[in-house]
This record gives structure tokens, C-alpha cells and sequence, in this order.
């Protein structure tokens, strides 16, 4: 039916012209979120008040997740080191694994989930209730008051956030491979002390994690921006949220792997 | 007299869909002028027009001389200094008390001491009579309490020019009546000019000096509330009586019922 093939390649049209249209949108967003930057540095105690927001009340979940993953990374560790009579290595498996990809990329997650929905609801709320209508009769920029903020709060947290992650994580590693099953705790720490390597493990990790601190905050920041002001976009908005940061963590971790640790 | 506000020829549509057609209305300083009219007529597009925050596709708004549409981003943003907003629900910051929702402008533009401006907030909240909840928090407030706070936000700059969007829906008559006599008493004491968009007549024809009555992106009336109560205008009778039908059609436009139903094909 060459109807219906017309109406369906309209529609794929029309979906299309949609996406490239939000995604100039969004970059635009994101371009004048970093314009108009300044009041977030000129009045620090606001970026600080959201840095409590995003960061802060996500350190017990970050605390709590690294722990665990720690202590799966040591017994899993553990488990498969101690048949080829090495498992003092565990100590350098688990604090590899923890601050070349599973701290960024975990305690981005994490933060996505916790921090970036919550970041998406308010600032869709605050549009479907008319409070950035509000600012903007009164003359406030609600990009650099509201928007700003939010978006070095979370920027700055992540990174913060990842290396808590990391940290307790190896951590947790100890308590299972040394204070529980017995490996030998100065060999545990010297091994890991000699195989990672500040600049290549850990500072790669933290520009890891920036880069996905931008992207989520970026997203939650945009989703709640660009959100219909009712219950049902409010809540769509939420989920986009979620589902696009935890890709775009996935995507970039990828990318910036193969330019950081094999040399691509 | 000479007007604050002057609409001349002014068109608008959302995308296509047309909203405003040829609208002129001249809003004289000093006066309380109300623009009513049926829900999705065009009002609230109308009051974002005079704040600069929509361009028209035809004819400009200009503002104390000044064509809002020309103004960039400075501009427009030191006009809107010198306007206040009452918007439907208060649209108050949920992030902060009472307190800190009046003081938020006066802290955004004005580099007066903390001592200051706790003495200019407490003005403003008194005059909206709720000096006394100055620590409670928005979900803490009545509808009512929360539109008085809006108000006292909305006046916390002196401006010259008080737009009031819907200031009486969902509010009980008590009140009602507060914000009623707030939007007279606080427009003559500051000597402010008000726009009072709203549906609600006979509460609105007591206390504004003109009224602009508008239909389907159109003014199709306007005069003093004693013009418009004597009005033999259809129109006019049939919103400020609320009768279901006349000029303004219950059944929004679309094609014949019968025709929908496919009665029409079964005649045939």
C-alpha cells in the first residue's frame, strides 16, 4: 500500500526532524548553562547548597554500594586468584577493577538514579508550578540562578563521589579477602600499592568520572528544563532521565576507555 | 491621562493556531484595569505580551514608552524590575519561607543590608497581613495565605506596573475578599498601576476602574463596571449573568454533531 509506506516514512521523517531539533535544543541548553556560569562561582554558597543536594545525601548509598562491591570484587577475586597460588593479587584486582571503571562507572549510576531524577523532578516542577516563569517576570535568570548551580554541584560531586566509591570499595575488599578469609594484609596492600599507578589509574579514573558527572547532570538538567508542565511529563522526564545517563555513562565509559588505557 | 500600557494592533499565535487578533487596549497609570473574558480566550498569552516574555506577529506592546518586543535581554529584564506578578497558584518558590520568597528579589537586585531588608519584607508581609507566618513554608500556607504571600513577593519592589493572572481561582470568599481588597488598596497606596486578568465579575467589577471583556483572541466590549453593567451587549449579558449560551457558544466549533453521529449518510 504505497499510502501507508508514504504516511510510515512520513512519520520516521517527522520523528527524526523531532530528534536533531531536541538535540540542537539541548546543546544550546547546555551551551548557555556554561555561558551564564559565573553567578554559580560569584555566589559559591549556591553551588555549595547543591553540592549538599546531589552529593551529599547520596553518600550513604555510594558508601553503602561501594562496600558491597568491594567485598563481590574481593571474594570473586579471591576465589579464581587462589587456584593459579596468588591471592595475595586480590588486593590489586580489587582496587584496579574499583578505580579504573567500577567506581566511575557504578557510583555514576548510582548517581544518575539518586541525584539526576531527583534533579529532573524539581526543576520539572518548579516549571509546571510557574516558579521559573516567576523568576524570569522577575527579571532573575533561572539558567544562571536555577539551572547553574545544580549543574557545578554535580559536576563537582562526582568526582567526589566516585573516588568515596573507590576507596570504600577497596576497603570492603580488605574486610573480606584479609580480615575474613586470612590473605596476608601486607602483602594485600604492597601489591597494590606497587601495580596502580596514581596517574594512569586513579587521575584517569577521576576525569572518568567528571565527564560522567557532566553528561548526567547535563541530562537531568535539560530533561527537567525541556519537561511538559504536567504529572505525566514530569514523570516521563524522570525516566528519560535515568535511561539516557545510564547509556551515555555506558557509551562514554567506552570511549574513554580506549583512549586511556589501550592507547587507541 | 496618560497610559502606562499600550497595545496596539496586536496579533499572536502559538505556531498556527492564531490567539490574538487586532487587540488595542490602553491601560491608563494609576488605574485598576480588568481583562476578562472566557477561559482559553487569550488573556494570560496577553499578560505574558506586556511582560515581554512572548513576541508579537503583529503590532507591538509598549510599557512606559517603551516597545517591549525591541527590548534585548537587558532591557527587557530592567523593565520587568519595575513589574510585579501575581501568578494563578502564587507559583511561590517551594524551597523557601515566606520570608525568603519576598526577600528573593530584594536580594537578587538590590545590594541592601540583611537589616534592611528584613525591615522592607516585614513591611510588605504585614501588608498582606501575614507578618505573622514570615518562617512558614509554602506547603505550610492555605491557598489563600499562599496568593497573599505571592502578592506581598510580587509588590516587594514598588512597581509600577501589577499584573494579576487569575488572582482569585480556587479561593474561598474570605478570601477572596482579602485579595479583592489587597489588589485596590495596595495599587492606590503604592500609586502603581494594576492589570487584573480574571473570570470572576461581579468580585472584580467592585473594585477596577475600566474593564476590556475579551472573546476568541478579541475585544469585543469594553468601559467603566457601571458601562458594563448597564450594557445591553449580548455578549457582555450573557458572561456577566453566566448563562450557558449566546454569543459565546457552548459547543466548541467542529463539525455537525450530525454529521459526526453519520446520521446525515443514513438520511441520505
Amino acid at each position: 500500500m504505497p499510502e501507508r509506506a508514504v504516511k510510515n516514512l512520513r512519520g520516521i521523517g517527522h520523528e527524526a526532524i523531532n530528534g536533531i531539533w531536541r538535540l540542537g535544543y539541548a546543546s544550546r541548553f547546555f551551551l548557555l548553562t556554561l555561558a551564564r556560569s559565573a553567578t554559580s562561582f560569584r555566589r559559591f554558597s549556591l553551588t555549595i547548597r547543591e553540592i549538599y543536594f546531589a552529593g551529599v545525601l547520596s553518600l550513604i548509598i555510594i558508601s553503602v554500594s561501594g562496600l558491597f562491591v568491594g567485598m563481590v570484587l574481593g571474594l570473586q577475586g579471591y576465589e579464581t586468584l587462589q587456584k593459579y597460588g596468588s591471592s595475595e593479587a586480590v588486593g590489586t584486582l580489587v582496587a584496579l577493577s574499583l578505580t579504573r571503571e567500577l567506581g566511575p562507572v557504578v557510583a555514576a549510576l548510582l548517581f544518575a538514579s539518586r541525584a539526576g531524577s531527583a534533579i529532573t523532578a524539581e526543576i520539572g516542577l518548579m516549571k509546571a508550578t510557574e516558579q521559573i516563569s516567576a523568576m524570569e517576570m522577575m527579571a532573575v535568570d533561572p539558567i544562571a540562578r536555577v539551572i547553574g548551580p545544580r549543574f557545578w554541584g554535580g559536576v563537582i560531586s562526582m568526582p567526589l563521589l566516585a573516588a568515596i566509591f573507590s576507596a570504600v570499595g577497596v576497603f570492603g575488599g580488605y574486610l573480606i579477602t584479609v580480615v575474613v578469609i586470612g590473605v596476608d594484609e601486607g602483602a594485600f596492600w604492597s601489591q597494590m600499592q606497587n601495580a596502580v599507578d596514581f596517574r594512569q589509574d586513579v587521575v584517569n579514573g577521576i576525569i572518568k568520572s567528571a565527564v560522567f558527572g557532566v553528561a548526567v547532570t547535563a541530562i537531568a538538567l535539560f530533561e527537567g528544563y525541556d519537561a511538559p508542565p504536567t504529572a505525566e511529563g514530569v514523570s516521563g522526564a524522570t525516566t528519560r532521565t535515568v535511561v539516557t545517563s545510564s547509556l551515555a555513562i555506558l557509551g562514554l565509559d567506552f570511549v574513554l576507555t580506549a583512549f586511556m588505557f589501550t592507547g587507541v | 491621562m496618560e497610559n502606562l500600557v499600550e497595545i496596539k494592533d496586536v496579533d499572536f499565535a502559538y505556531d498556527v493556531r492564531p490567539v490574538l487578533k487586532g487587540i488595542n487596549m490602553n491601560i491608563p497609570r494609576g488605574k485598576v484595569v480588568s481583562i476578562m473574558g472566557l477561559s482559553g480566550c487569550g488573556k494570560t498569552t496577553l499578560l505574558r505580551l506586556i511582560g515581554g516574555a512572548l513576541k508579537p506577529a503583529k503590532g507591538g506592546v509598549r510599557v512606559a514608552g517603551r516597545l517591549m518586543h525591541e527590548l534585548d535581554l537587558d532591557g527587557l529584564y530592567d523593565m520587568r524590575r519595575k513589574m510585579g506578578m501575581l501568578f494563578q497558584f502564587g507559583a511561590l518558590f517551594t524551597d523557601m519561607s515566606a520570608y525568603d520568597n519576598v526577600a528573593f528579589q530584594m536580594r537578587e537586585h538590590t545590594g541592601l543590608p540583611e537589616s534592611m531588608i528584613e525591615d522592607l519584607v516585614l513591611m510588605k508581609l504585614h501588608a498582606v497581613g501575614l507578618r505573622g507566618a514570615r518562617d512558614l513554608m509554602p506547603s505550610e500556607l492555605s491557598g489563600g495565605m499562599a496568593r497573599r504571600v505571592a502578592l506581598a513577593r510580587a509588590i516587594a519592589l514598588d512597581p509600577m506596573l501589577i499584573m494579576y493572572d487569575e488572582p482569585f481561582g480556587g479561593l474561598d470568599p474570605i478570601s477572596l475578599g482579602a485579595i479583592c481588597g489587597l489588589i485596590r488598596s495596595l495599587n492606590d497606596a503604592l500609586g502603581a498601576t494594576s492589570i487584573v486578568v480574571t473570570h470572576d465579575v461581579q468580585e472584580t467589577l467592585a473594585i477596577v476602574d475600566y474593564v476590556y471583556f475579551m472573546s476568541q483572541g478579541a475585544v469585543v466590549t469594553h468601559g467603566t463596571p457601571d458601562d458594563i453593567r448597564k450594557s445591553g451587549d449580548a455578549f457582555v449579558h450573557q458572561f456577566v449573568w453566566g448563562e450557558m449560551d449566546g454569543p459565546l457558544p457552548f459547543h466548541y466549533p467542529g463539525a455537525s454533531y450530525a454529521g459526526d453521529l453519520a446520521l446525515e449518510a443514513a438520511r441520505a
